[in-house]
């Protein structure tokens, strides 16, 4: 048995065991008064007085026990649901499934597993002792009252919290569907707030917004309406079932004390199954994030990984591809339609072409972060498909599209790119990606990300250059490196970095062109096809996209 | 009790009256317990006749009914004041306006979708506990006092053991306690921020090596939570002892004196059946209060979203109020030349024109200041734009092209000077934005029919007028092909469209608005292919004739459009001389 499942067992004993303490107490106590009523010796009444004292100290430390236990088995098992999904989530998968919203709510759903444990499973085994105990005890006390007690306790533990749980499963489907239009109505009227002032359209929104909460409202109101019957309901059997153990026992002819016992152990023994309804509604949404887990672990990853990797082969890397075709969904056109390209060692390439014309896709296909749907991309004549996609990661990487600021610090934030990389090594880089005034400003401790300082767009696609350029990989990708700059530091930003690529294999993405003279060949995609190709001095010559944003690039600049 | 929460709930006054419904409900629920703790005592003991067992079922069955009452105001209570928390929300949002950066808007969009559900906890759960907590254990200890002197002297003393040793052990551990539970807040944090960084890690290679540093950070952290809660939990082990040990100490000497004939057993069994309600209205609060917390805390940031942005406008672009800059003194007194481009002869305003007819803009020393920037957005600026004047304004990202149109728009009001429209002082109000239509870099798409989409600004268009609109934006063709047609709902921010055709869908916004006469349009070709470039400026030179028109831009396609182009640079307009020097 593993640690985790003795743990669990172990929190599952204390938590029935308080209850039972909780029963022993009521039933101990009962007997003693009712049986002291009858003036007995005082030895008779021994056992129950240290019995009384015993319940009463164990229940309290017993229910110690328990949440301690119960605490550290839920941590553990939600440690264990995050780096199940985060395992599952390493290998690339299809972009459509990796939102932030959609990873935000992956997170939330991994409380699922602490939930069932705490919320559902424990109290359920806690619920379960008791009932079987009082059952038991009745059994034992006056045979005759058991059914009406079994009775009672299956309603109130198992069919209430059944009916409630298949309600809360139906009642989630309409309010799901609620919850996520009164979302939407919300994230138009904040993200389109300057559309709707421009046409005066505002107030409307407002309205659209107010309606969906209203409808929203009017569903949440149903399911409290739904709690508050189960739980009225639960009150109206314990209260049943009390007054027929009463009825039974003073008709069977039972003596005071076996009808005070009976009634206040009844009575007792509801405490903890009423929960159960509550509970039962809470098991809908845990299973429902469970599932939702299981699928994002069971979803196909983007890029199929080789039984067998071979070994990344030797010498300069030469990238060859041809004819790449990628597809980013079976009924969509293609992202890329027949491209082909070489990169040989030393020789630096830039890809220009407008948003949409396939130019991330290009890298993305060339990390093995998309499988292509035909055509060829070789290194240094592998297939890199034959190669672990980390290797592949490891010749080829960099600036990637997005780059992401971690709440860590500034030198840990750069560090993950260069893990081995000195002090020396991590200012070289900063240099490089002009990042060094803001380093000195922020200072290298400093925690960056949401919590701590705020980065600039600018700040952090240099953070990022700066990351990349610290990895060092044989060949650099660099998508967009003067995104968010404004024009003056993204004109020196590029020239430095054109400066400092000299001779090293490079694939440049970019949408600005000053600079590009000095690379050896500019590929313009459109289409996912390629549209022309050749030096700058080529394309400025020939009518095309080029030519077009080069001139409309030298208006807007002044220059 | 939250201050803000509970003078929103009882500001309102539906809501107010389903809080206290549901609070009555829930005492008086509490307090029919001792009716029950009564009859039953009485039937035991055999005081009372089998036959009151039918009022016993009476008192359960009211008891089953104010559940009932007490769910469903809760239930109104809840969604009443989260409803009246996002009206706020939302309406404050409008009343700051659009031009504040969106720094806050995700937080904002999170807070009033799901995050206010954590008020749920607080108010259907906590409330009504804390009010039954603070009737019901006096009304039990009134009838124990009348009932038994001794058991009720027992649970007087031991009852305040409670709150003073809970109290007690949450000042020791207040400090640590919160510490660890805002560790656990930031684990979650931590994952959550791997997780979204995993493309970054990927690219890198550490992606693996993360997946330890998960578990070796939340063994860590379990281990020191652990040890918190070891300490922690004795306030709940003081209440569950305080409680079962009371009933131990009410219960053995009551057994005593029964034995020696000083008690009657009616009272015994009462004084049995009554001790422990005294204490679980407490146990009962203090279970809830984690839960409730979360729900403060939500609505701790919905009230600084309220006040900090009502109190402070300087600060809702979430800078920090030290680098708020004091707005500077206005140009001082002498007007510096227009630019050249931009002088012809100033005319008399002329108050009699027409809605429809184009207006003349005229810009006078013009300076506008973003909250927390140090440099002006604009500066002094002064132009003037000619009736159905077509005006490309270019110049460098930052330069305050959009600045200019979110002036006109009436987004941003001048810090110094003035903005003639016609010759008189412009409005920045629904009214005048009727006069005009504005096609933004980014439009967005909300997420309703496309139909709906174009017409915004102009919600009685018919559906020809719409298909009309969508012609004249060459968007038609798209949208016919669309699976719904124009009915076609939206995704979420429009995902479905590609770039083009969002832009071609926020032109045909401003082709069904026949009546606008001032167009403003923000770079309407960036980021797009030829092919839907062409498209889009065909549209747009159709759009502007016998309109003044305003449009940011950056291709030649557009540009050539224009009868003048405005050069802006740092927030200036740039001289035509100094324009002309740099050529094409």
């Amino acid at each position: 048995m593993s640690r985790v499942n003795r743990r669990l067992l172990l929190a599952a004993a204390a938590g029935a065991a308080a209850e039972l303490a909780g029963l022993g107490l009521i039933g101990s106590a009962a007997w003693l008064i009712t049986r002291a009523a009858g003036r007995p010796e005082l030895a008779a009444l021994s056992v129950a007085i240290v019995g009384v004292r015993a319940f009463a100290t164990g229940k309290g430390v017993l229910r110690y026990g328990e949440r301690l236990a119960g605490h550290d088995v839920a941590l553990r098992a939600q440690a264990t649901a995050r780096e199940r999904l985060y395992r599952a989530l390493i290998p690339a998968g299809p972009p459509a499934h990796r939102g932030a919203d959609l990873l935000s709510r992956m997170v939330d759903d991994t409380e699922a597993a602490q939930d069932l444990l705490v919320r559902c499973l424990l109290p359920a085994v806690a619920a379960l002792a008791t009932g079987l105990a009082a059952v038991v005890l009745a059994l034992f006390a006056l045979p005759a009252a058991a059914p009406a007690l079994l009775a009672g306790l299956v309603t109130a533990g198992v069919l209430i919290p059944g009916v409630t749980a298949a309600a809360a499963r139906r009642r989630s489907a309409r309010i799901a569907p609620a919850r996520a239009e009164l979302a939407a109505r919300v994230a138009d009227l904040v993200h389109g707030a300057a559309d709707l002032a421009a046409y005066g359209a505002g107030d409307r929104a407002l309205a659209a917004c107010a309606e969906a909460d209203t409808r929203l409202a009017a569903l949440e109101r149903r399911r409290a309406r739904a709690g508050a019957t189960a739980s009225g309901l639960g009150t109206l059997v314990q209260g049943a079932t009390v007054s027929a153990v009463v009825l039974i026992a003073t008709a069977s002819g039972a003596g005071p004390v076996v009808t005070a016992v009976l009634t206040l152990t009844t009575l007792v023994s509801f405490e903890p199954v009423l929960p159960m309804a509550a509970a039962g509604e809470r098991l809908t949404g845990v299973l429902a994030a469970l599932r939702r887990l299981r699928e994002v672990r069971a979803a196909p990853p983007a890029v199929t990984e080789p039984a067998r990797p071979v070994p990344v082969p030797e010498g300069p890397p030469t990238v060859e591809i041809d004819n790449l075709v990628v597809r980013h969904g079976p009924d969509r056109p293609p992202a890329l339609d027949g491209v082909s390209l070489t990169l040989t060692p030393g020789r630096r390439v830039a890809l220009v072409g407008p948003s949409g014309a396939g130019k991330s896709t290009l890298l993305s296909a060339l990390m093995r972060l998309v499988e292509p749907e035909s055509g060829t991309i070789r290194l240094n004549g592998v297939e890199i498909g034959a190669l672990s996609s980390d290797d592949v990661r490891r010749v080829m990487t960099g600036l990637t599209q997005d780059p992401y600021v971690f709440q860590t610090s500034l030198r840990d934030n750069l560090r993950l790119a260069g893990p081995e990389a000195g002090e020396h090594e991590l200012a070289e880089a900063v240099r490089r990606a002009r990042l060094e005034r803001w380093v000195e400003r922020t200072g290298w401790d400093t925690v960056l990300g949401e919590d701590g300082r705020t980065v600039s767009g600018g700040q952090l696609q240099r953070l990022a250059l700066a990351r990349a350029l610290l990895n060092d990989p044989p060949v650099l990708l660099l998508d967009e490196p003067a995104e968010s700059l404004d024009e003056e530091t993204a004109d020196a930003l590029m020239a430095d970095l054109l400066d400092a690529t000299h001779g090293h294999t490079t694939l440049l993405v970019t949408h600005r062109l000053r600079g590009l003279e000095g690379v050896d060949e500019i590929v313009v995609l459109e289409n996912g096809a390629v549209a022309q190709r050749g030096t700058h001095e080529e394309l400025v010559r020939a009518p095309g996209y080029y030519r077009d944003l080069w001139r409309s690039e030298a208006l807007t600049s002044g220059r | 009790m939250h201050k803000d929460l509970l003078r929103l709930a009882l500001g309102e006054r539906a809501v107010r009256r389903h809080l206290a419904l549901c609070l009555a409900a829930a005492v008086l629920a509490g307090l029919l317990v001792l009716a029950q703790a009564e009859i039953l005592a009485g039937v035991l003991s055999g005081h009372l006749a089998i036959s009151a067992l039918v009022p016993l079922a009476a008192v359960v069955a009211v008891r089953a009914a104010l559940g009932l009452v007490q769910g469903e105001a809760a239930g109104r209570t809840g969604t009443g004041v989260k409803s009246a928390l996002r009206h706020r929300l939302l309406s404050r949002l409008r009343e700051t306006g659009p031009a504040r950066s969106g720094r806050r808007s995700g937080e904002l969009v999170t807070l009033a979708g799901r995050g206010l559900d954590a008020l749920d906890p607080y108010l259907t759960g906590y409330l009504p506990a804390a009010a039954v907590a603070a009737v019901v254990p006096i009304a039990v200890l009134a009838r124990l006092f009348a009932a038994d002197l001794a058991s009720a002297a027992i649970v007087l003393v031991t009852l305040p053991l409670i709150p003073v040793f809970g109290a007690l052990v949450g000042m020791h551990t207040k400090a640590v306690t919160e510490r660890q539970w805002r560790a656990l807040a930031r684990l979650g944090g931590h994952f959550l921020d791997v997780v979204r960084g995993l493309p970054t890690l990927r690219a890198f290679g550490r992606a693996r090596y993360q997946a330890e540093v998960i578990r070796r950070v939340a063994d860590a952290h379990r281990a020191a939570t652990m040890r918190t809660l070891r300490v922690a939990f004795l306030s709940s082990l003081v209440l569950e002892l305080a409680a079962s040990l009371s009933l131990a100490l009410v219960a053995v000497p009551v057994g005593l004196r029964l034995l020696s004939g000083s008690l009657e057993l009616p009272v015994a069994l009462l004084v049995l059946l009554l001790a422990p309600e005294a204490y679980l209205p407490l146990r009962t609060m203090g279970n809830r209060f984690h839960a409730a917390m979360e729900g403060v805390a939500a609505a701790d940031d919905a009230f600084s979203l309220l006040d900090g942005e009502a109190e402070d406008p300087a600060r809702q672009d979430g800078s920090a109020p030290g680098a708020r800059t004091t707005a500077r003194p206005g140009p001082d007194g002498h007007a510096p030349p227009m630019s050249p481009s931009a002088s012809p002869p100033t005319r008399p305003p002329s108050a009699g024109r027409r809605a429809g007819a184009a207006p003349e803009i005229r810009l006078e020393n013009v300076t506008v200041r973003y909250p927390g920037r140090r440099e002006a957005a604009l500066e002094d600026v002064s132009l003037m734009i000619a009736p159905g004047e077509r005006v490309a304004l270019v110049g460098e990202s930052g330069a305050g092209k959009s600045t200019l149109l979110h002036l006109l728009l009436g987004f941003v009001t001048p810090a110094s000077g003035r903005v003639l429209i016609d010759g008189a002082e412009l409005a920045g109000d629904d009214s005048w934005r009727g006069r005009l239509a504005f096609v933004p870099q980014r439009p967005h798409l909300f997420a309703a029919s496309v139909a709906d989409n174009i017409r915004l600004g102009s919600p009685a268009a018919t559906a020809d007028q719409v298909r009309a609109a969508a012609e004249a934006a060459h968007a038609d063709g798209f949208v016919a092909a669309l699976p719904g047609g124009y009915e076609t709902v939206l995704g979420e921010r429009g995902a479905d469209l590609s770039a083009g055709q969002r832009q071609r869908i926020a032109l045909a916004r401003a082709f069904c608005r026949p009546s606008a006469c001032l167009l403003l349009l923000d770079e309407p070709t960036a980021r797009l292919d030829g092919r839907s470039e062409s498209a889009i400026v065909a549209a747009t030179r159709d759009l502007t004739a016998g309109r003044t028109a305003v449009i940011v831009a950056h291709r030649p396609a557009m540009i050539d459009l224009a009868d003048r182009v405005i050069r802006m640079s740092g927030g200036r307009v740039v001289p035509a001389a100094v324009m002309s020097e740099g050529g094409r």
